[in-house]
């Protein structure tokens, strides 16, 4: 079972490897000789689920459900369901994720692999803290249930593990019950950055889910203005349906020119300007209110052919505005333009992962078309402001970070490191380790 | 509640439209060579909401079994109501090319197995004057091809013994059911390259279910293969044997 692939979501870099299915839980998985790398659906942006020269296993095809509980909303799924797939299954019988990234083309390996989060980090924290337990498959053959009181050091480094410390086979998570598939949500305007902290401030103890946002090309004045979304699960009985699939797709890569500063701006304003009152309330389909890219299916081949870079940092926030500010004024200044910035505040729950990104604090994550050099000059001035002020980037988004940045963020990584699979190995970890030899 | 037999159980395309059989609440019956990988797809379709799952490891390419294992389904299910088969082998045509041997293993398992169950099935079904059998052929077997002339001579005589079939069966009530995908994503086809022309184990499925929920005869999955393969079949031999298809 061999084939090719080379990209990530962001199309940035190519990669050549092997890519193996894996469809059934006894199949001989780790025969062969080189570097493994478990797959699931590609939706991580940068290198983190390439394996340049290696094998991809590709999981997607393991996606059966072992057991579900409906009295308390457990459910055991072998690691390349979606959560489209559990949202199906789940949302008829009352129950939704507990945590929810934005798409809904993510497996659940990829989902522990990432420790991923959501609109509700502020209440629920990561992704990691409903898992339950998960079977992890290691190349020596062993399988080894883990759990944060079975094998506790080997699900602290599977959680956030970027897919290193062998293949995760199965994930037992706990649902959250709702009664209604529609979200209260409302939408609302703010003039700049201060506005956006004020609001959180009061929103995030109100709403379960919030996230802004904000058009990165506005300046001055302007700075930091945008759209505050936040929602609630609708109370009471209400519809209880999933969604299909979507239809239309982006069949190709657009041209490169579709993408500049001036597509932006008017994007931008375009968004912001569709609402004309300062809040708006409107009761939605959960799909609309979290998967609002989904509905444009291959949407990442809008930016064309040399694909593009996304950034996403957090950094620890304690009730000054300024840093952000500034980085936002740098991103405007610079005018690499960003299709999408989404800007939110994380609650202080700690992740469960060594290596989990989330710590207490704002996140922002922005698009960036790759023009090269100088996106990529931008990107290390960005990441410079980051390490000084105690701040991470998301290695899920990342192709590009350095080795002594990523040490910066990350200095659990040598623990980290103990875990890793012998044959397990990445395009992503061999940059931000091999790098790392030469400046010890 | 329907009671449902699924021979090939699973395959991946089987598996898509057991799911859809369990998320309405039927009662199963799945038949497969590989007790581990039934177990996984059973214990799937049970989360998924069957009424009760049962199962059977056979090789179907063990005629002397499958009067057994139909009395088996018979007996767990309370009676045959629709009957889908489901399995196949894809050969390495080349390696054919070398080997009456291989290419007998193939005819076996894709024809003449089915042929064996379908006997056994016909006369049952006839008698209670009720039930349905869908049974997976290919548009592979609309025209000989080439690159895939054995597997599609295994197909084209599964289509053709099905329509004979279906005329013997209509007076009884019992419906027969031709299933012609196209290119589907499944392990069977994981070495293929794939193309915009590759559809989804659950479309498939999805079709598969509704044609035998309205009793259609032959079905083309997804659709639009009725017309490449009505173009397919036009062309003269003449031209045809020419082509690199
Ligand atoms: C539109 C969009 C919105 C997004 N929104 C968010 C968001 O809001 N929050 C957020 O946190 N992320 C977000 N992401 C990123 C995405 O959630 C993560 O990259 C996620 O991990 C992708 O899952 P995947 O199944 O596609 O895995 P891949 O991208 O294929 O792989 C991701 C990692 O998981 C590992 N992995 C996969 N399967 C297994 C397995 N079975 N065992 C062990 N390791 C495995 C891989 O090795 C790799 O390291 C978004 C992405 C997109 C495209
Ligand atoms: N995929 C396509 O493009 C395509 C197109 C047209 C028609 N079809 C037909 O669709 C059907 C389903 O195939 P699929 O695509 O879903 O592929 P699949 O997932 O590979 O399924 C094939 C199944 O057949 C089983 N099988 C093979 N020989 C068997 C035997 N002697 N006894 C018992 N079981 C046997 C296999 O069992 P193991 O798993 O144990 O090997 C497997 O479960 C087949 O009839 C195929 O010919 C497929």
């Amino acid at each position: 079972m061999v084939g090719v692939k080379g990209t990530s979501w962001g199309n940035f870099p190519r990669a050549q490897q092997t890519v193996r299915r894996i469809d059934w839980p006894g199949e001989a998985v780790l025969e062969g000789k080189g570097t493994l790398l478990p797959y699931g659906y590609g939706r991580s942006y940068g290198d983190s689920c390439l394996n340049d020269g290696g094998t991809l296993l590709d999981v997607t095809g393991s996606e059966r459900l072992i057991a579900f509980d409906p009295a308390s909303g457990v459910v055991r799924a072998e690691a390349g369901v979606s959560l489209e797939q559990l949202l199906a299954f789940a949302v008829p019988r009352g129950w939704f994720l507990p945590v929810t990234p934005g798409t809904k083309y993510v497996s659940l390996g990829g989902a522990v692999a990432n420790d991923i989060h959501g609109k509700n980090h502020h209440r629920a924290g990561t992704f990691g803290r409903h898992v339950r337990a998960f079977e992890l498959l290691r190349s020596d053959g062993t399988r080894l249930v883990c759990s944060p009181t079975q094998n506790p050091g080997l699900f602290r480094a599977t959680v956030g593990g970027l897919g290193l410390t062998g293949l995760i086979v199965w994930v037992e998570l706990v649902l959250r019950p709702i009664t209604s598939a529609l979200i209260d949500s409302e939408s609302i305007k703010f003039a700049n950055l201060d506005e956006f902290f004020a609001l959180s401030a009061e929103s995030d103890a109100r709403f379960e889910y919030t996230v802004a946002w904000v058009d990165c090309a506005a300046q001055g004045e302007r700075l930091g203005r945008g759209l505050y979304l936040c929602g609630n699960h609708a109370s009471g009985p209400g519809p209880l349906y999933a969604s299909p699939p979507p239809r239309l797709a982006a069949p190709f890569n657009a041209p490169d020119f579709a993408l500049n500063r001036w597509t932006i701006q008017a994007f931008n304003a375009l968004y912001y300007g569709k609402q004309r009152r300062k809040v708006a309330e409107k009761r939605v389909h959960y799909e609309g209110f979290f998967y609002p890219l989904d509905a444009v299916g291959a949407w990442n081949r809008i930016y064309g052919a040399r694909g593009f870079l996304q950034y996403q940092f957090a950094l620890p926030y304690t009730g000054d505005a300024g840093l952000t500010k500034e980085i936002f004024a740098r991103i405007a200044a610079s005018k690499l333009g960003s299709f999408l910035a989404v800007l939110k505040m994380f609650g202080d729950l700690p992740s469960p992962g060594l290596l989990s990104f989330p710590l207490p604090g704002v996140t922002l994550a922005l698009d960036f078309p790759n023009e090269g050099a100088r996106t990529f000059a931008l990107l290390e001035e960005l990441d410079g402001i980051i390490r000084e002020n105690g701040g991470r980037v998301y290695p899920a988004k990342d192709a590009r970070m350095s080795a002594a940045s990523f040490k910066t963020f990350y200095p659990e990584w040598r623990r980290f490191a103990e875990y890793i699979d012998p044959r397990f190995s990445s395009s992503f970890w061999r940059r931000v380790t091999q790098e790392a030899v030469g400046d010890e | 509640m329907k009671r449902v037999l699924i021979i090939g159980a699973t395959s991946a395309i089987a598996r898509a439209a057991a799911r859809i059989f369990a998320g309405r609440g039927d009662r199963l019956f799945l038949v497969a060579r590989d007790a581990a990988k039934l177990q996984v797809t059973a214990q799937d379709l049970r989360v998924h909401g069957a009424e009760r799952v049962d199962v059977t490891v056979a090789d179907l390419d063990d005629f002397a079994r499958h009067e057994a294992l139909l009395d088996e389904a018979e007996g767990a299910l309370g009676g045959l109501e629709v009957v889908l088969i489901a399995y196949g082998t894809l050969p390495d045509q080349k390696l054919l090319e070398g080997s009456f041997e291989e290419t007998e293993k193939e005819l076996r398992t894709n024809f003449l197995s089915v042929v064996s169950l379908l006997t056994a099935l016909a006369n049952r079904l006839e008698a209670q004057k009720q039930g349905t059998i869908a049974v997976i052929s290919s548009v592979a077997g609309d025209r000989g091809r080439k690159s895939n002339y054995v597997y599609g001579t295994a197909k084209g005589a599964v289509s053709l013994f099905l329509q004979g079939l279906r005329g013997r069966l209509h007076p009884s009530g019992v419906r027969v059911i031709t299933i012609k995908p196209g290119f589907v994503d499944t392990p069977m086809t994981a070495e293929i390259k794939k193309n915009a022309l590759f559809a989804s184990p659950e479309a498939v499925a999805k079709g598969i279910v509704s044609a035998i929920d309205r009793g259609r005869d032959v079905v083309y999955l997804p659709p639009f293969w009725r017309g490449v393969m009505l173009i397919v079949r036009a062309v003269p031999e003449p031209l045809f044997k020419r082509l690199n298809l």
